[in-house]
């Protein structure tokens, strides 16, 4: 709690009028390459409110009363979408949740057709998975709706990164220099890519680390479409000193194509146990978007351990989720 | 029309002082006031008043920040949300007499959203509202407990309290209206 009020009181911005005017820009939230460093502010210190709210013995508020919410999932999901149901209901926002495999979609009805029976039905907001990158980005250019996106193929899933980040400040007093280190199958995770835009934008000093195949080519050089990172394949350099160590799930369902020679192999050379985070920061604090491969990626002990906020991150989650639904609210129908 | 100074930095104290005596003599015992401030302005006047109170009474009366943004009504027709800030009152509402304290009432609906906010907290005892300055122009059937001042005021006009805390400047002054209404 100390970090985050020490955070707020640096804040100059939400003291002046005049700059809160300019600060938030946007209908949907598709990922966070084109948020600013203080739109990601005013994120996380109305997170701080919405925390709040979910400390209290009502955890409801009125603010969305009359608004509705779709979620509208192509992929598997139990955590991110009770999440966003949660923040809906803490918010009176009246919530339905299409599921995929017993809708229309099954009949061969279209994305965009789908959103569009959606909007008629009234959505204000809809919060969208889906396999395909891009998916919610074509969506965005075809409704009304203000879209989220709630993970998309390999691409990008902006409210886990929100959430990642929040939960860092609650222990850490700014992102700034703060070292951050990413283990495991970074190509296909849309956390990791979403992670490395909000953290690098913060000033955050962020390392990669896996085995080479599940690292995409090229992150180590400066490039105009991603920004810059350390790269290493050695898991003991990049835990060295490490602020945060940040797992991520080993994505069983596509280590079909012989990017790995073994689960067992990878394990033994990249899982985060304890002795590895003995080398880290003393006050490390160890991160996953879950769902966890026990003893995969990370060690048991670990997961249940003291430097995990594992479970903290899922609370946050619904703040953060609470935070851009009350964000994207304001005069999202009036364009 | 220029802009005319109302209060000056010894009106407010002098004015501050006189409205914690009336808190004191109302309510017979301290022990169950908890001062709440409104966000922005309301914040350093309830800890100027908990000052007053321990100045002459020598209690210390609790002192709680109220932010009460998502119970406004008009949060969809802004364009622009409003940054929001925590609440953070320091024990529980529960049979406790909450002092909502504001720099200016106007047309009562902030007080009414504070209201709002409050009572989700819990069931205070009860609710009273001190301002510095009531201007009039009320929407809503809402009076407040322990005025300042009344500045009968047009709705062309604005009144602008700027306090040192915030603004660098203790001053309550009549101004025309600006192109946005805050």
């Amino acid at each position: 709690m100390e970090a985050v009020k020490q955070y707020k009181e640096t804040d100059m911005q939400a003291e002046n009028p005049q700059l809160e005017q300019k600060v938030w820009n946007h209908r949907h939230i598709l990922d966070l390459d084109d948020f600013t460093p203080a739109e990601i502010d005013l994120v996380m210190q109305t997170t701080d409110a919405m925390h709040e709210i979910l400390s209290r013995p009502i955890k409801k508020v009125p603010t969305l009363r009359g608004k509705t919410v779709v979620t509208l999932f192509y992929e598997a999901s139990t955590r991110t979408r009770s999440s966003f149901e949660l923040a809906a209901k803490n918010l009176s926002a009246d919530i339905s949740n299409l599921t995929v495999s017993s809708s229309s979609v099954t009949k061969g009805e279209s994305l965009i057709d789908t959103l569009e029976t959606m909007e008629a039905l009234g959505a204000d907001i809809v919060v969208m998975r889906h396999p395909c990158s891009g998916a919610p980005n074509l969506a965005s250019k075809h409704v009304k709706s203000s879209i989220i996106n709630a993970g998309d193929g390999w691409h990008a899933h902006p409210t886990q990164a929100l959430l990642d980040m929040y939960t860092m400040l609650k222990y850490k007093n700014s992102i700034k220099n703060l070292k951050v280190t990413i283990i495991g199958d970074i190509i296909h995770s849309r956390v990791a890519h979403s992670n490395i835009w909000s953290l690098t934008k913060m000033g955050a000093d962020v390392t990669i680390c896996g085995p080479s195949t599940l690292i995409p080519k090229g992150m180590d050089n400066p490039q105009p479409y991603f920004p810059k990172v350390k790269v290493t394949t050695d898991i003991d350099k990049a835990i060295k000193g490490a602020d945060v160590v940040m797992g991520l799930r080993l994505q069983l369902e596509r280590q079909q194509s012989g990017l790995l020679p073994s689960i067992r192999e990878y394990a033994k050379l990249y899982q985060i146990t304890e002795e590895r985070l003995s080398k880290a920061d003393k006050n490390v604090i160890v991160m996953h978007p879950g769902p966890v491969n026990e003893d995969i990626e990370i060690a048991s002990s670990v997961v249940h351990g003291e430097k995990s906020v594992i479970t903290e991150q899922v609370t946050n989650g619904v703040a953060v989720r609470m935070a851009l639904f009350y964000l994207l609210a304001g005069g999202s129908r009036n364009e | 029309m220029a802009k005319k100074v109302i209060m000056n930095e010894a009106d407010i104290k002098r004015t501050l002082a006189r409205i914690a005596h009336e808190i004191v003599e109302r309510n017979k015992s301290t022990d169950n006031i908890i001062l709440v401030g409104m966000r922005t302005r309301g914040v350093p006047l309830s800890n100027r008043l908990a000052a007053e109170i321990a100045s002459f009474k020598g209690t210390k009366i609790p002192v709680g920040i109220l932010d009460f943004s998502l119970y406004r009504d008009d949060i969809s027709s802004r364009d622009i949300p409003l940054v929001i800030k925590s609440t953070d009152i320091p024990s529980s509402v529960e049979e406790k007499v909450i002092v909502l304290v504001d720099d200016v009432l106007y047309t009562g609906r902030s007080a009414r959203a504070a209201l709002d906010a409050i009572i989700d907290l819990g069931r205070p005892l009860s609710i009273q509202l001190a301002v510095l300055v009531d201007r009039g122009h009320r929407e809503l059937p809402i009076r407040a407990d322990y005025v300042g001042k009344n500045i009968p005021s047009s709705r062309a006009e604005e009144i602008q309290v700027r306090l040192v805390e915030t603004d660098g400047i203790d001053e309550v002054a009549i101004i025309p209206k600006p192109e946005r209404e805050g």
